[in-house]
């Protein structure tokens, strides 16, 4: 199936998103789409498969000019979507939720589990997952829920398939997983549009390029024939120079240090230190554990046993309040559920974390708070309209600087960093590694967990990797290369392949 | 922009216009409604439904509600005249009911927080047992004959500069409650709560303690409203404040309240506890009959939170 798009223009509210976009997707391509965040890809493509109606502009399918008036029009042509935010009903099992809306049923509207799961488990299979079609959504990983979400597209025999982000929860095992997957489908015939953020997977995965920049069609590449260097340009108009800032941070003493941490049945025997003004990268699988540790020392988890130690006093951290005063921040890797009230304003946001700086007596100074949120909202670049900015009317880069100017103003003295730039652009993720080297800079000792092994490596003086729930190993910066975290974080052994 | 920002206004406004519109409407059919004292009377009336809403409007605020309110008046009321009946100072009792209300509180929240109830059904066993309780200790008979106290009569009955001590306590704890929860680490903290309680508490609030407060809070108001009824009929009776749960609630929704939390005014709640007070008593006065009242009341609040919807 081929498809072309142009002169497609879009406005929300009399906001234009979208201005003489075009796009074009051939037979059997796995076509990239690239740009900022706020660049108009996943209008466009809710554009072609009937979510949003065009304001002006033409689609192509097979030479026949379409109009899909809704998701479901566009998905019985063989167009499916998998959206970034997954569609998942977590109270319900895997076969439930796969077959939610077409169950196969016997007489009289009885359902035929049998013959559902059946379809489940060969699904699966080809996709070479290994989860139960009776498991219940909830009990799955982020990247297993992603997972059934492409394992749905293939269940309805897609012609052309639209990923947004669709291994931004990935671990590297499942991506290359997925890869196989997308590939197999390639040469059956399926058109893939591949809509992300990471550059080396576009490089690894993809045929074409084609690049939109504030709702402008800006280019079309054939991969072959670019480089990262030109498809970065052309993303954001300008060159954007070194990927990873400098840091020059005289490293200090062991600002933190934990000893024999353990949780029974996810993790044991954890200890490490960090030093004030070090990035402690923390690499490994999905699955690990990582944020897990993390959590504990946060006093988020029950269960946990050991030692941690602030400054070389050694601290309690019962809940998330006494962790806090102890000196720790925590960024968490969802800022969406657990960083921020998304419906409130960037003040009551930051403000939340630094109640007693801006109260005496428990009374609030309004004047101190506000000072305290237009200093954040400066010193970070936050884009917005001011302090009463709603944050679900933020783009996800600017979400995540609200989440850093929360604990910047606590003063911590270790800032743990869960995912800091998951789905942020590449703008506005060079902001947050400044962000980062500035923290570290004034002495704050720095714990990031990444699934993006290009930003450990680029960003940490050290790098920690965890293997099912244990340390596997620490890595040198000079000494750090993809191969050997992986080999670390993959205890060992190099499966998969 | 502008007029999106003006309808906002109205709508903030929505619960204040209709209780103006209401007055009128009222005021125009019937001539002994438009009186300075059915006003007063009217006020005082609201007055015990308010204090509880306010109590209440904490509670739902953090995501939660409390249906044990009626319970909780009933038993700490009855305490309080077997108290006074036995002798003891009248101050003194009433420092107790209002203990014993907060202390209800206490073990709601304590079954939502450390229990890990959900708040309806926390709420409704305690519901259940203090009603029980109350009975149990009165064997289901009213205490009356509680002697001739000036305080006692003063909470309920009397009056400062002309205007009746309740209607000056409300406003008071109205403006009381505003300050907290607009001016204090404790209210943002209430607010935060409700808005994303993982959030919060990943942002050093203990949602818990928060928690806890709000039904100890929403106890101790229940407690104050008993107080009121126990002066005005100068008896305390098994069934007081059945049902008082759910006009509570009802003023707090009219008042725009979400009852998901993190979204709500207590002024909105204010509001909410006159529109039920005025067609209690414009119903009343109009001789509607209570069968129709209740019907009446139902559409308002219907219309109320439908209207509420559409931001």
């Amino acid at each position: 199936m081929n498809i072309k798009m142009s002169g497609i223009n879009k406005a929300f509210g009399g906001n234009p998103v979208l201005r003489d976009a075009g796009f074009e997707l051939s037979d059997g391509e796995i076509h990239a789409l690239m740009g900022e965040n706020g660049a108009g890809k996943s209008t466009l493509m809710k554009i072609l498969t009937g979510v949003y109606t065009k304001d002006a502009g033409e689609i192509y399918v097979d030479g026949q000019e379409v109009c899909y008036k809704n998701p479901q029009e566009a998905e019985k042509a063989g167009i499916v979507f998998i959206h970034q935010e997954l569609n998942v009903l977590f109270d319900m099992t895997v076969e439930e939720n796969m077959f939610l809306g077409k169950e196969i049923t016997k007489k009289f509207g009885v359902c035929d589990k049998q013959a559902m799961r059946a379809e489940v488990k060969k699904i699966l299979d080809t996709l070479g997952v290994n989860i139960s079609p009776a498991a219940s959504m909830d009990t799955l990983s982020i990247g297993q829920q992603q997972m059934i979400e492409i394992a749905k597209a293939l269940m309805v025999d897609a012609k052309v398939i639209i990923m947004d982000e669709p291994t931004a929860a990935l671990t590297q095992k499942e991506t290359e997983v997925l890869f196989g997957v997308v590939r197999s489908l390639k040469e059956k015939g399926v058109s893939i549009v591949y809509i992300s953020h990471r550059m080396e997977e576009i490089f690894e995965l993809c045929d074409r390029i084609t690049i939109l920049r504030d709702g402008q069609y800006i280019g079309t590449r054939e991969i072959s024939k670019t480089d990262m260097t030109e498809v970065v340009k052309m993303m954001i108009g300008r060159e954007i120079g070194e990927r990873y800032p400098e840091r020059d941070v005289k490293i200090g003493d062991i600002a933190f240090e934990v000893k024999d941490l353990n949780c029974p049945g996810v993790f044991s025997d954890i200890s490490f230190q960090v030093r004030a003004g070090e990035v402690l990268g923390v690499a490994g699988l999905m699955g690990a554990g990582r944020t897990e540790i993390m959590q504990s020392i946060f006093g988020n988890m029950p269960n946990v046993t050991g030692q941690i130690f602030v400054e070389g006093k050694e601290v309690h951290n019962k809940n998330p309040e006494q962790a806090m005063k102890n000196g720790i921040g925590f960024i968490t890797e969802d800022r969406k559920t657990e960083g921020l009230m998304l419906e409130e304003s960037i003040m009551k946001n930051i403000a939340i974390t630094n109640l007693g700086r801006i109260s005496s007596n428990g009374v609030l100074n309004k004047k101190s708070e506000m000072d305290m949120v237009k200093a954040g909202i400066e010193e970070l670049h936050i884009k917005c309209t001011g302090p009463d900015h709603y944050c679900n009317k933020l783009s996800g880069g600017n979400q995540q600087k609200v989440v850093f100017a929360k604990w910047i103003f606590t003063d911590p003295k270790v800032l743990i960093l869960d995912e800091p730039t998951r789905g942020v652009d590449i703008g506005a993720k060079k902001e947050i590694y400044s962000i980062i080297n500035n923290l570290a800079a004034q002495g704050v000792a720095i714990i990031m967990v990444s699934s993006e092994l290009p930003e450990v490596l680029g960003m940490s003086d050290r790098i920690m990797v965890i293997t099912e729930g244990k340390i596997g190993g620490f890595i040198d910066r000079q000494d750090a290369n993809q191969e050997n975290v992986m080999i670390l974080a993959t205890g060992g052994q190099n499966d998969g392949k | 922009m502008e007029s999106n920002k003006l309808m906002n206004k109205i709508q903030d406004l929505g619960a204040l216009i209709a209780l103006i519109a209401l007055v009128l409407v009222i005021s125009i059919i019937s001539p002994q409604f438009r009186t300075i004292d059915n006003f007063l009377s009217l006020v005082r009336q609201s007055s015990i439904n308010g204090f509880i809403a306010f109590g209440m409007t904490c509670v739902i605020l953090t995501g939660g509600i409390d249906l044990s309110v009626g319970s909780t008046l009933a038993l700490s009321t009855a305490f309080c005249a077997s108290f006074i009946k036995g002798g003891m100072p009248v101050g003194i009792a009433m420092i107790l009911a209002l203990l014993i209300g907060v202390g209800c509180g206490l073990v709601s929240g304590t079954l939502v927080t450390k229990g890990r109830l959900q708040p309806f059904i926390a709420t409704l066993i305690t519901m259940t047992v203090y009603r029980g309780i109350t009975m149990i200790f009165m064997d289901g008979k009213p205490i009356s004959g509680l002697g001739s106290s000036f305080l006692l009569k003063f909470v309920g009955k009397g009056s400062l500069f002309g205007i009746p001590f309740p209607v000056i306590l409300f406003v008071l704890v109205f403006l009381l409650f505003f300050f907290v929860l607009q001016k204090t680490v404790f209210g943002r903290r209430v607010y935060a709560t409700g808005s994303n309680a993982e959030s919060a508490k990943l942002s050093g609030v203990n949602i818990n303690k928060t928690k806890l407060i709000t039904y100890a809070i929403s106890g101790g108001m229940a407690a104050l409203s008993g107080l009121i009824l126990l002066s005005r009929l100068a008896s305390a009776q098994p069934t007081l404040g059945n049902g008082y749960e759910l006009d509570a609630i009802a003023s707090v929704a009219l008042g725009g309240t979400s009852m998901n939390g993190g979204r709500g005014r207590i002024w909105g709640t204010f509001v909410g506890v006159l529109i039920i007070a005025v067609l209690n008593n414009g119903l009343n006065i109009m001789g509607v009959s209570s069968y129709y009242q209740s019907v009446v009341k139902g559409i308002v609040i219907l219309i109320a939170v439908l209207s509420d919807r559409k931001r």
